[in-house]
């Protein structure tokens, strides 16, 4: 009997068969050519292919957080693999679990400056969890396997696997075989609490009488919503959600406070000001939700849940640290709590919650609209909810649309809200949606933007109908980097220092030029009618450009180096 | 304060860059690193002095555990530990006053003179860090220091605690 061998390209494709992969996003060039042609000669992985690397990166990003599975990428050596830079960091910055494909100029030639050669693994170094370098044929399967197997376990992230061109090429054939029961002796995500922790923690609970919960993007990636609603529930506290991890518990739930941090709801932020006992769960505490450290809630007894060591007590000193997946952490939480016959103080509890509906009733995410005025960016926030039925993927890009659909769309499910939170990534939210209505094509997928994002990955138009990917585009059209003119108003005297859009394109022609649809919306009146006549559309893209009133500022909003608590309500108004 | 790591982890192209990557993308401090394969070849053996407050050693030992390859990391500082750097140095012995003095020293501090020129002498001293220095002061006070060479720290536990897999 004679063993079948397989090339090195052969190999790639083999192991991601072998690892279920659907898709892989990328872009072909010399160095990873013998992957394109074995990708040719089968039909169980379709390739996608993008206009830019860094939209495959986004793509497969999008598709991943919408799904859980993880999303592949290739790219060729050189330019190729540096234009999946900005992907890979925003990947990194949200713990997505992401592989990524990069092809390399022949051993060889490393370190020769070779036409098209970069050391891509060094660029990447400060923006991965790991990387791995093929430097033979039977490198392959066991650096993709562990790649999959590191990118998908512990905290998530990116995985790096370089492959140099000789070890793909016909001329070079090997035994294959693969080994996905992968065990790193380096590496064992510490997955259960420890039970002193655990024991710890909830008898801080107990005797809590302002107690809140602050969660993140941890739930939505551990799938564990239900788990951590069941929890607040039994709790009976407040509970605000992360930029990061909104849908974690319903959004019209009542003991949800809204969104925290830098453009949180007043009340979430006073909530946690005010808190004797904070339970964080997968959550990191960024300076986007703390605002100064030195001022932060300064009362309470901090609970920190996290899967990453080094994410507690990293900025903010945790009392009760308890490394382990939030997941599983919340179930032995709960199993204490009944332990203990916890039932929450009643006294305390209603006092508590008669201080949080006080907040509550300023209303901080309020916003005036006069109908014979501009439209007010939020209202079409508000808009789209109501004609989604609040039930669509929505894919973000940055700036002040993000700030408004993360507070007027109340998220119903984890993974429903799509969008760079850590690192804020501009151009993010096309390819995203992208790979959202890939994974779900029947599912409303809307890609909320501004004039200034959209036009950062705009090529991917031609992408969406190669491959009929009718996501919604809803552009809050401001004529400006809205989010740079507003922070240029408040903190640079209202210097617009290139932050307007001069010479913005048509928008409506470009979507037709690429054969998608174009729908104007310029006036109040005309709104709502035109927004839903654009989700009725199910077969083409729809492009909608939405004028809006280019003064509007998103508030709440922190004062700088103030407390969590210490915000803008309106144009000077403070709280 | 200053910190003496001891870390074991995985002898793979790109191991040390990655832990060298680590302190400067986060602004660690790294006043010296050893690093060399241990007597199970798979492995490799690093000791870092670094410097900082509890918190920001904290992170250190947090952030260089996260690394893949690395399988363990202690700080041996507050424990009873041995801590030995190596010294070359080469100095002026051009007449009997220098060549009698630096051959004093040495004797003084248990250094070995290694090798001779026509005008210079070689010397080797290993011992931690404050001896090394004291041993360099007291050569600069009898003769020029022509060239030096430290080898960094190394650094082990006493006793029966082992830093191993
Ligand atoms: C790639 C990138 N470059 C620059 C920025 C800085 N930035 C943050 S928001 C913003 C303005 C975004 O403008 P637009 O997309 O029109 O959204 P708007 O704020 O107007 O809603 C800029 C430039 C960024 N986040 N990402
Ligand atoms: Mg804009």
């Amino acid at each position: 009997m004679t063993t079948e061998l397989f090339t090195g390209a052969e190999m790639v494709v083999k192991s991601l068969s072998a690892l279920k992969v659907k898709y892989i996003f990328g872009y072909p060039g010399g160095s990873v050519l013998d992957i394109y042609d074995a990708i040719f000669q089968q039909d169980e992985i379709e390739h996608i292919l993008v206009r830019h690397e860094q939209a495959a990166t986004h793509m497969a990003d999008g598709y991943t957080r919408a799904t859980g599975e993880v999303g592949v990428v290739l790219a060729t050596s050189g330019p190729g693999a540096t234009n999946c830079v900005t992907g890979i960091a925003t990947a990194y910055m949200d713990s997505i679990p992401m592989v990524v494909l990069a092809g390399q100029v022949a051993s060889t030639l490393i370190g020769n400056d070779a036409f098209q050669e970069t050391d891509i693994v060094g660029c990447t170094r400060p923006i991965i969890k790991h990387s791995f370098n093929c430097r033979s044929l039977t490198d392959i399967p066991d650096a993709i396997a562990k790649a999959f197997y590191l990118a998908n376990t512990g905290r998530p992230g990116p995985v790096v696997v370089e492959l140099p061109k000789d070890v793909l090429i016909p001329q070079n054939k090997g035994p294959f075989s693969i080994d996905t029961d992968i065990k790193m002796r380096s590496y064992n995500p510490n997955v259960k609490g420890h039970t002193k922790q655990i024991k710890k923690a909830a008898q801080t609970i107990a005797k809590a009488k302002k107690l809140v919960v602050y969660s993140g993007g941890g739930i939505v990636i551990s799938d564990s919503s239900e788990l951590l609603t069941t929890l607040v529930e039994t709790l009976k506290a407040p509970v605000t959600n992360t930029l990061m991890g909104l849908g974690g518990v319903p959004g019209t739930h009542d003991q949800y406070i809204g969104m925290l941090g830098m453009h949180g709801t007043l009340e979430a932020n006073k909530t946690m000001a005010n808190a004797d006992v904070i339970l964080a769960l997968g959550v990191r505490f960024d300076d986007r939700v703390t605002n100064n450290v030195e001022k932060f809630c300064p009362n309470a007894t901090i609970i920190h849940v996290d899967i990453d060591p080094t994410s507690i007590s990293k900025t903010i000193n945790a009392h009760v640290p308890v490394v382990g997946l939030v997941e599983i952490v919340m179930q032995q939480l709960i199993d204490e709590l009944k332990e203990i016959n916890f039932t929450p103080d009643k006294d305390a509890l209603s006092l508590w919650w008669q201080q949080i509906n006080l907040w509550r009733n300023v209303k901080s995410l309020s916003y005036q609209q006069d109908e014979n005025e501009k439209i007010k960016p939020q209202r079409v926030v508000e808009a789209m909810y109501k004609i989604t039925n609040g039930e669509a993927y929505v894919c973000s890009d940055v700036g002040q649309h993000q700030m408004f659909a993360a507070q007027h769309y109340p998220f119903a499910k984890p993974r429903q809200w799509i969008n760079s939170g850590g690192l804020g990534t501009m151009g993010f939210g096309l390819p995203a949606a992208m790979g959202v209505k890939l994974a779900f094509p029947d599912k409303h997928v809307i890609c909320i933007t501004g004039d200034g994002s959209i036009q950062m990955n705009i090529q991917e138009l031609s992408t969406c109908s190669q491959y009929n990917l009718p996501v919604v585009i809803v552009t809050l059209n401001n004529r400006s980097l809205g989010m740079v003119r507003q922070w240029q108003d408040m903190v640079y005297g209202g210097r617009h220092s290139s932050s307007y859009m001069e010479s913005l394109p048509d928008f409506i022609k470009i979507a037709e030029a690429y054969g998608h649809v174009g729908i104007q919306i310029d006036t109040l009146d005309e709104l709502e009618d035109k927004l839903t006549q654009a989700f009725a559309i199910k077969d083409k893209l729809v492009f909608v450009d939405v004028m809006v009133d280019e003064k509007e500022h998103v508030y709440p909003m922190h004062i700088r180096t103030g407390a969590i608590d210490e915000m803008w309500l309106s144009k000077g108004v403070k709280a | 304060m200053r910190r003496i790591l001891a870390i074991l982890m995985e002898n793979e192209p790109g191991s040390l860059s990655r832990i060298v990557g680590l302190f400067s993308q986060r602004a660690f401090n790294i006043e010296s690193l050893t690093v060399a394969p241990t007597d199970d070849n798979s492995l490799s053996r690093m000791t870092i002095a670094t410097k900082g407050d509890d918190k920001v050693l904290e992170q250190i030992v947090k952030q260089v555990n996260k690394l893949i390859d690395v399988i363990k990391i202690t700080d041996i500082t507050d424990r009873k530990h041995i801590e030995r750097e190596l010294l070359l140095v080469k100095v002026s012995a051009m007449n009997d006053k220098s060549r009698t003095e630096v051959k004093r020293i040495t004797d003084i501090f248990r250094g070995n003179i290694i090798d001779i020129g026509k005008q210079v002498y070689t010397v080797q001293l290993t011992g931690d860090a404050d001896k090394l220095n004291a041993f360099i002061n007291a050569l600069q006070n009898e003769t020029e220091i022509i060239e030096s060479a430290r080898s960094g720290c190394v650094g082990m536990a006493r006793g029966d605690q082992a830093l191993r897999i």
